[in-house]
């Protein structure tokens, strides 16, 4: 049954990051998604702060609006300072997160929480704290909180989905039409804020941004139908999440690391297997 | 705040020698980041220095597995490698593939983070005694910083300053057209990969100071802040090696005033408010300098529409020229056609006398200037780009108050001195 819950809550991890991830490898976004995942550290720790606890609304909220603070901060740095974007990413997101290591160091001797967490999450031990479902069978904690975001991501994305492409796809296109192009863009960041709250607890941000990153790039190189797009992506990242763990399982090493390992070997297939074929398509056609 | 100033005074004391020899040590460091950091920045690379900080781990792992000893000088060469290969494949995929830039920065910086994570966790369950404390060295360990540290900070910035020096023309142009650069005979590929070797070199040795994610800010924060206050790039290296050094040293002497803080972040803090500074109060292009410039042209703008309707009107043949008629020829609201007006008074441009306006001499001249400008730039427009007479006016509105003497000279040189403009109003000279 652990195997079975941290491959769940892995598979969650992936699926949200999967649906976020492929609008912002569409619109150059990824390492936006980067910065925000570090740049929750100081609304997390003022959260469990503040309540003592993590599974509660109100932090998840406080925590998401850190990360729509960290986007608005970059905003600020390139339209109003005229900061190139790369910096103005670098500059916020270290900044938001070297202020959430001294409050957690200050104040946190009871908050639980350390850089190592902070970057490789806690996924191996989900299964100490289950939450009984039905009967006898229950589910961690954590995972019941993610199978939440991801149906209401699930839900965003079908919703929103004509504003979400066209501004992705063709953003002045959609500005000359008079789509609301910024309210897109926050509702976007809003989704991928409480992405990476939810899921830096279980995974650590750095498979957050492997999970952003990878399956939606491999997703890409394989197909150019969006919709198929994100279908694939969240399949490659079950696959990888399952393949990670058992990985991890079998080397006794990380089980964030084994996933994050998997996603780059994937990639470094699909990335060969494609080129190949593209050159052989290019010597037929030559 | 008195704590802080005990600290800065035992700090020059050399009483505190680990303070002494920590804050000597971050400056340093921070200096020779700033330095390397300030080409990073100007080639629009700044998020490379995240990349590698996070690449060098499994370098480190494998060093230490290979050795099996925690020896700085095999965990240096082991984390220059791995960064130097992870800067060469996010170069070769972008060449490769349909891939943009920032996905595969976060691609490459996660996979080789997590390729590092599983190598740690298998050297700790090895049960290795020697292996305690080899994470540590990836979040930074200034505080346990010693001599030897220090004397390897210096020789890395001796090493950054001489190489940027004997280079800094070919770097510069790197920075800013590789294929200028190319014309004039310099070898690209060498100075790229050079540029990137001391990139990797900084960074590997850094990140045991201040840890995988603020390794970054040392290079990109302080040469941001530069940016801001000056256009020239050896000036800008001053700033950004300036910067670097006195932020280690502060925040050094900050962390140390209270218990359990951090080193590393505190030196980002410090680096984040010089650079936030120099951001908003720039001399030329801070956010307050740019703002100020723009009011300053809002009002010469407001002067010189003003002073226009004025002739205008007189012009025309308005013998009493009111307020209200201004009101009504401008779209302004009352209150700031009187504020423009007691401007335009205290500068001697108008009289106002018991609510009517006249033009003296020097506004006069200053409202024949803009008419002509104005006039001028509707027959160039009308005669050079054929546009429609009827187009000309909205055009010329915005650019009568940004011709300089000498544009205008040349444009009546150019038309040969006309006498009307295309509504066949006469030219004011």
């Amino acid at each position: 049954m652990n195997d079975f819950y941290i491959i769940f809550t892995a598979s969650l991890v992936a699926i949200n990051c999967a649906l976020m991830g492929s609008f912002l490898v569409m619109r150059k976004m990824v390492m936006i998604g980067d910065a925000i995942s570090h740049a929750v550290l100081p609304g997390i720790f003022i959260a469990y702060y503040l309540s003592g606890s993590t599974a509660s609304l109100p932090i998840l909220i406080g925590a998401a609006l850190s990360g729509i603070l960290a986007t608005l901060m970059i905003e600020w740095f390139t339209k109003k300072a005229r900061l190139q974007s790369d910096a103005a990413i670098g500059i916020s997101y270290t900044l938001l997160f070297a202020i959430g290591i001294i409050l957690i160091s200050k104040f946190g001797a009871n908050a639980d929480l350390d850089q190592q967490c902070v970057l490789y999450g806690e996924i191996e031990y989900v299964s100490l704290w289950l939450q009984p479902i039905i009967g006898s069978f229950s589910l961690p904690k954590q995972s019941i909180t993610l199978l939440i975001v991801c149906i209401i991501l699930i839900g965003a994305v079908v919703w929103g989905y004509k504003g979400l492409f066209i501004t992705t796809f063709d953003p002045n296109f959609a500005l000359s039409t008079g789509v609301a192009v910024t309210f897109w863009h926050y509702f976007l960041m809003s989704g991928v804020s409480l992405t990476t709250v939810v899921s830096f607890e279980s995974v650590g941000a750095i498979l957050v941004i492997a999970f952003l990153s990878g399956p939606p790039a491999i997703a890409y190189l394989l197909t150019e139908d969006f919709k198929k797009m994100l279908v694939v992506a969240c399949a490659i990242g079950i696959f990888c999440s399952a393949a990670g763990y058992y990985i991890a399982k079998w080397l006794d090493v990380s089980v964030a690391g084994a996933i994050s390992s998997v996603i780059g070997l994937v990639f470094i297939i699909v990335f060969v297997l494609t080129s190949v074929v593209k050159s052989k398509a290019d010597v037929i056609s030559a | 705040m008195i704590n802080i100033w005990e600290h800065i005074a035992t700090f020059f004391s050399v009483e505190n020698y680990t303070l002494f020899v920590v804050a000597l040590g971050s400056g340093i460091l921070c200096f020779a980041a700033g330095v390397v950091g300030t080409f990073t920045y100007l080639r629009k690379r700044a998020l490379i220095g995240d990349v590698i900080s996070h690449s060098v781990l499994p370098g480190v792992a494998i060093a230490f597995m290979l050795t099996g000893v925690k020896s700085p000088v095999y965990f240096i060469i082991g984390a220059i490698l791995s960064g130097l290969l992870s800067i060469w494949i996010v170069d070769y995929v972008q060449a490769k593939s349909k891939l943009k830039p920032d996905t595969i920065l976060a691609l490459t910086l996660s996979v080789f983070f997590g390729v590092g994570i599983v190598l740690l966790t298998k050297i700790q369950h090895s049960g290795n005694a020697a292996q305690s404390g080899l994470d540590s060295f990836l979040f930074g360990k200034a505080a346990s910083m010693g001599i030897w540290d220090v004397q390897l900070f210096s020789i890395i910035a001796i090493i950054n300053v001489i190489c940027i020096a004997l280079f800094l023309r070919g770097f510069s142009l790197i920075s800013f057209d590789e294929n200028y650069a190319k014309g004039l005979g310099f070898n690209i590929s060498f100075l790229k990969a050079f540029l990137a070797l001391l990139t990797v070199v900084t960074v590997a040795i850094g990140v045991q100071a201040v840890g995988v994610v603020l390794m970054a800010a040392l290079l990109i924060t302080p040469a941001a802040g530069a940016r801001f206050l000056t256009n020239s790039i050896p000036k800008m290296l001053s700033f950004a090696g300036l910067f670097g050094f006195l932020s280690g040293i502060i925040g050094v002497v900050i962390s140390y005033s209270g218990t359990g803080m951090p080193t590393g972040p505190w030196i980002v803090v410090v680096l984040s408010i010089f650079a936030l500074t120099s951001i908003l109060f720039g001399k030329k292009r801070g956010v307050f300098a740019r703002m100020k410039l723009r009011k300053s042209n809002n009002v010469k703008i407001n002067n010189e529409n003003v002073l226009k309707d004025i002739y205008k009107l007189a012009e025309d043949g308005t013998k009493t020229i009111s307020i209200s008629d201004l009101v009504e020829k401008e779209k302004y609201p009352l209150n700031k056609v009187k504020g423009i007006l007691n401007r335009l008074e205290k500068d001697d441009m108008i009289d106002q006398i018991r609510g009517l306006i006249i033009l003296s001499d020097q506004g006069r001249i200053g409202a024949r200037e803009v008419i002509r400008k104005h006039r001028l730039w509707e027959i160039y427009l009308s005669k050079y780009f054929q546009l429609d007479v009827d187009h000309v006016h909205d055009d010329a509105e915005g650019i009568e108050h940004v011709i300089t003497p000498e544009i205008e000279k040349h444009l009546i040189k150019l038309l040969e001195h006309p006498e009307t403009d295309p509504h066949q109003s006469k030219i004011p000279y």
